[in-house]
């Protein structure tokens, strides 16, 4: 059946030709989709929507990491706030201590003193009573030696003199 | 440089045999580079699956310019598949064409007409198809006389010359281009001097005909899925 064409000329429409070619066409048009363009269209579209979801995630990471910053902010704010009030409140307590400590050691250097004072006083009384009660004895003493010696003035003077420096003395 | 074509008969229709070996070939190589391409897919790309990634969306931004994607997508592998086809069948004249017997074996297949004719008579039926079943027979068959009924002649005429630039367009460029580089290597660089003198022309001649390659391939593509769009688009 093969002849190969003896007349080298085109000898009319090479009919074979069309239906060869449009076959193949054909063939080719289907082998590539089957085995080549088929997967790697399937790949592509994978990879579109991959890259769809990536960034849909990314854009709700984006809102979720903003949402978040704005809590931590407004925690910040509070917790400022409140650090602001705790410092505030401690100082208000601090004055009043200050105040209270400073009014009670006055009041207690007041007693203090009043106490010392009174002490003296009864100090004093007391002294003077003991000096009272001595003189009175001495006087008597006095009096005894006076009369058993019968002393001149002079002497009697400074016998007193001499007594009184004694008391003096004894004090 | 005029060379025979080795035909062959077989039931009934007349096969050129440099036709079959180069489809073939141009068949087999696509499907090579698009299958070592996406063997190994992963979610990033890399190295070749990046070339067909881009070539995907060449063909979609193509397809996008046209018509929405909604419609535009089924085309998308018709549209993948044709400018790859086309580039690597453009490409295959370029290096050397092989010549047995006065035969001509190897060559784009795209610079015979058969060939490019096919694809565009294919591409248009196609159009034609999907205007139909898309629209509806009314609508299509409307298109045809708006709008204004008596453009309905030039509308006809419109689908053969639509059909015949597609593929003479293609056939033209990469036929023009494999002659005069056949014209170089055959006629010019016969002796020592007229082989120095060819490889500066011959050299730029091939860098040109790359360039016209992917661009043919581009502009059927782009003409496709412009014919497409016009039938299958509602406002028309």
């Amino acid at each position: 059946m093969f002849v190969l064409g003896a007349v080298a000329e085109h000898s009319g429409l090479n009919s074979g030709d069309i239906i060869f070619q449009l076959l193949m066409f054909l063939i080719l048009l289907a082998l590539l989709r089957k085995y080549a363009f088929g997967p790697l269209m399937g790949i592509m579209k994978q990879r579109e929507e991959h890259i769809a979801n990536e960034i849909e995630q990314a854009e709700k990471h984006h809102q979720e990491a903003k949402k978040l910053a704005e809590e931590q902010r407004a925690l910040m704010k509070q917790s400022r706030q409140e650090a602001q009030a705790l410092i505030e409140n401690a100082r208000k307590l601090g004055e009043e201590q200050k105040e209270q400590i400073i009014a009670a050691a006055r009041a207690e250097a007041e007693r203090l003193k009043e106490t010392a004072k009174k002490e003296i006083e009864r100090e004093k009384e007391q002294a003077v009573a003991a000096l009272r009660e001595q003189v009175a004895s001495l006087s008597v003493l006095i009096a005894s030696k006076v009369i058993e010696k019968e002393l001149t003035e002079q002497d009697q003077a400074k016998l007193i003199q001499e007594y009184i420096h004694e008391v003096g003395e004894g004090r | 440089m005029e060379h025979g074509s080795p035909t062959a008969e077989f039931l009934g229709f007349t096969f050129n045999l440099a036709n079959i070996l180069m489809i073939t070939v141009t068949s087999v190589i696509v499907f090579i580079i698009a299958v070592l391409a996406t063997r190994n897919l992963s979610m990033k790309p890399t190295g070749m699956q990046n070339f067909l990634e881009w070539v995907v969306d060449f063909v979609k931004n193509i397809i996008k310019s046209n018509m929405d994607w909604k419609t535009g997508g089924r085309f998308h592998m018709l549209g993948l598949t044709l400018i790859m086809y086309i580039f690597v069948a453009n490409m295959l004249g370029l290096p050397f064409s092989v010549v047995i017997d006065g035969k001509l074996w190897w060559k784009s297949p795209t610079a015979d007409p058969v060939v490019t004719l096919t694809l565009a008579i294919m591409v248009v039926a196609l159009s034609h198809y999907y205007g139909i079943k898309l629209n509806g027979f009314g609508h299509y068959m409307k298109g045809f006389f708006s709008p204004m009924w008596f453009l309905f002649p030039l509308k006809i005429i419109e689908e053969f010359a639509n059909t015949l630039t597609l593929g003479l367009r293609l056939y033209g460029n990469i036929f023009a281009g494999e002659i005069l580089l056949g014209l170089l290597a055959g006629g010019l660089a016969t002796g020592v001097g007229g082989t120095v003198a060819a490889i500066i022309p011959t050299i730029a001649w091939q860098g040109f005909s790359v360039f016209v390659g992917a661009i043919q391939a581009f502009i059927f593509t782009m003409l496709t899925m412009v014919y497409m769009a016009h039938k299958v688009s509602h406002d028309h």
